[in-house]
């Protein structure tokens, strides 16, 4: 994930991409190469099967129900919190939240912590962000009159963290950040960043979307108080996700939603709210979600990481290598510390032509301002850019497809 | 005025269409569709005459000319701007009956139906809808 390594690897891609049905086809009559992974990865056959096993066998709606399936169906779904727990290395099972990914799990963190802030408060968050970590805090900037402060980013397209000191103040109540930037695929300090906004007292969210599928998180080591993943981004289902918190903020803050197994009594003059996490989970949840993320987390907990790591490693630095070549193409987002995201602009050539003569090719890129504008209106990429976000299950074949095509397409637009 | 009808438009793209059996093939041939589209007047291309698009941009004027509409356009994206030369072939220099006989169906025929879609966010559709939407209105004219 960090470091270009000296040694090749033994890690064996062709076996594991033999597990995902989905990259075995061909899209406009060449073999698909999937370089969207940023946006949603393909799932494995044991997340299919998993899903496909709670349908026809177990489907019951969990949590109090007397019968078997009930039973049984709660029994997964609770597996499956505690398998996001030791995915996460949290240290209890209650400090897991299902949520619908990432955008819920943020938005319920400024829902219920929100309702603690006044006008004049201020959160951190940095240029960096998706958008699904900066609208729901200018939402309780336009609510209550909070302020939103930034941390700037460089031109390589990391965090300045020499920023930082003057930034946090004493009406900061909040740091949040991500752990890995979706459209440049920069790798942030996050360990560091908590450290200092703890120094202060301030509590900080991380905004895990893209950190969980390259590797194991541990938010003990991290030391955030918060952290958001969606399952989909890390070879799970659509629509699941969670929400890790502290536990000593999930029994201080207000419940986000109101509704069934949120509750432990209910009479018209009061309620009284289940303790967490049923707390903060109002209503039938997405139940074949969470068995689909149990069976992706533990699969990818049961990987050969160092290898993988360096393998993607080797990925980045291959794609990174071979497009530079490419006359008039610019790199967006060089940072030392990267997952594998190759985000580039051409000189004279719109993103969205790029991305669809890569599609006529059967190579599956994404284009435009990635649910980032404020950073690439920085980086000098305005209408956006031409991001190849790579997984483990790519190989060196897709890459070389990758700069080949993305010759052609060059040729075929000057 | 044009020669021919929308319809008989529509089957010689289509003929032209099948000549290519890649569609890296057909882009090129609609990117060279673009490039051969008239300049747009530079001091036209401006908000009032954009249609908004996620990750493309629709600059686009019409105007009546002998009942039959004149169409101008462009685009900052390559592809687009050979998609507006296309859908010109089709609506360009028309009547508004034969605009409004004539639905962006053929696009689909075509297989192009994805670069109109929400998700493609070109401003293509925004630019079609208008051409309906001008053919419409000068029908209720008196």
């Amino acid at each position: 994930m960090m470091d270009t390594p000296n040694t090749a690897s033994t890690f064996d891609v062709e076996a594991l991409r033999g597990q995902f049905p989905a990259l075995q086809q061909t899209v406009n009559g060449k073999p698909l190469v999937y370089l969207d992974n940023a946006a949603t990865t393909q799932k494995p056959l044991c997340v299919i099967d998993a899903v496909n096993q709670f349908y026809r066998l177990d489907n019951a709606n969990i949590h109090r129900g007397v019968h078997a399936l009930s039973a049984r169906a709660t029994e997964h779904y609770e597996a499956a919190r505690e398998q996001i727990r030791h995915s996460l290395n949290a240290a209890a099972v209650e400090e897991i939240v299902f949520v619908r990914g990432t955008t819920e799990a943020i938005n319920l963190v400024a829902a219920s912590f929100g309702q603690r802030l006044k006008a004049g408060d201020e959160i951190l968050i940095s240029a960096l962000e998706h958008h699904a970590n900066i609208v729901p805090w200018h939402m309780l900037r336009e609510r209550i009159g909070i302020v939103l402060k930034v941390i700037p980013v460089t031109d390589l397209g990391a965090l300045d963290l020499s920023a930082l000191p003057a930034l946090i103040t004493s009406r900061t109540r909040l740091v949040a950040v991500n752990h890995v930037s979706n459209a440049l695929g920069t790798i942030n300090p996050v360990q560091e960043i908590c450290a200092q906004a703890h120094a202060h007292g301030v509590p900080v969210l991380v905004d895990g979307a893209q950190g969980l599928p390259h590797g194991l998180v541990d938010v003990q080591a991290m030391g955030c108080d918060f952290y958001a993943m969606s399952g989909h981004k890390a070879f799970g289902p659509s629509g699941v996700g969670a929400l890790y918190a502290r536990r000593p903020w999930l029994d201080e803050l207000p419940p986000y939603q109101g509704g069934g197994d949120m509750i432990e009594t209910v009479c018209f003059d009061a309620v009284r709210y289940a303790p967490p996490p049923a707390k903060f989970e109002a209503g039938t949840p997405n139940i074949e979600g969470a068995i689909g993320l149990k069976a992706a987390l533990a699969w990818h907990a049961g990987l050969d990481w160092p290898s993988i790591t360096a393998y993607e490693a080797q990925l980045l630095a291959a794609a990174t290598a071979g497009l530079k070549e490419i006359p008039g193409l610019r790199i967006i987002g060089t940072a030392a510390c990267k997952v594998p995201v190759v985000s580039f602009v051409i000189a004279g050539c719109h993103p969205h032509d790029i991305g669809t003569l890569l599609d006529a090719m059967g190579i599956a890129v994404r284009t435009g301002q990635h649910c980032a504008m404020p950073v690439l209106a920085q980086l000098g990429a305005p209408s956006g850019t031409v991001r190849a976000s790579f997984a483990f299950y790519n190989n060196t074949d897709e890459v070389t497809a990758l700069i080949r095509a993305v010759h052609r397409a060059h040729a075929l637009l000057s | 005025m044009p020669n021919i009808t929308p319809q008989d438009a529509i089957a010689e793209l289509k003929s032209e269409f099948a000549f290519f059996d890649d569609w890296t093939d057909r882009y090129q041939y609609i990117i060279d569709m673009g490039k051969a589209l008239p300049a747009f007047p530079a001091d036209k291309q401006d908000d009032a005459h954009k249609f908004y698009g996620c990750q493309s941009q629709v600059w686009f004027d019409a105007e009546w000319q002998n009942n039959r509409l004149m169409l101008q356009g462009t685009s900052d994206a390559a592809i687009v701007k050979g998609l507006i030369a296309l859908l010109f072939r089709v609506y360009g220099q028309q009547t508004a009956d034969e605009i409004l006989a004539t639905t962006p169906d053929f696009l689909d025929d075509m297989g192009l139906k994805t670069h109109l879609s929400t998700n493609r966010a070109t401003g293509l559709m925004g630019m079609i809808q208008k051409i309906q939407t001008l053919a419409a209105e000068s029908k209720k004219t008196p």
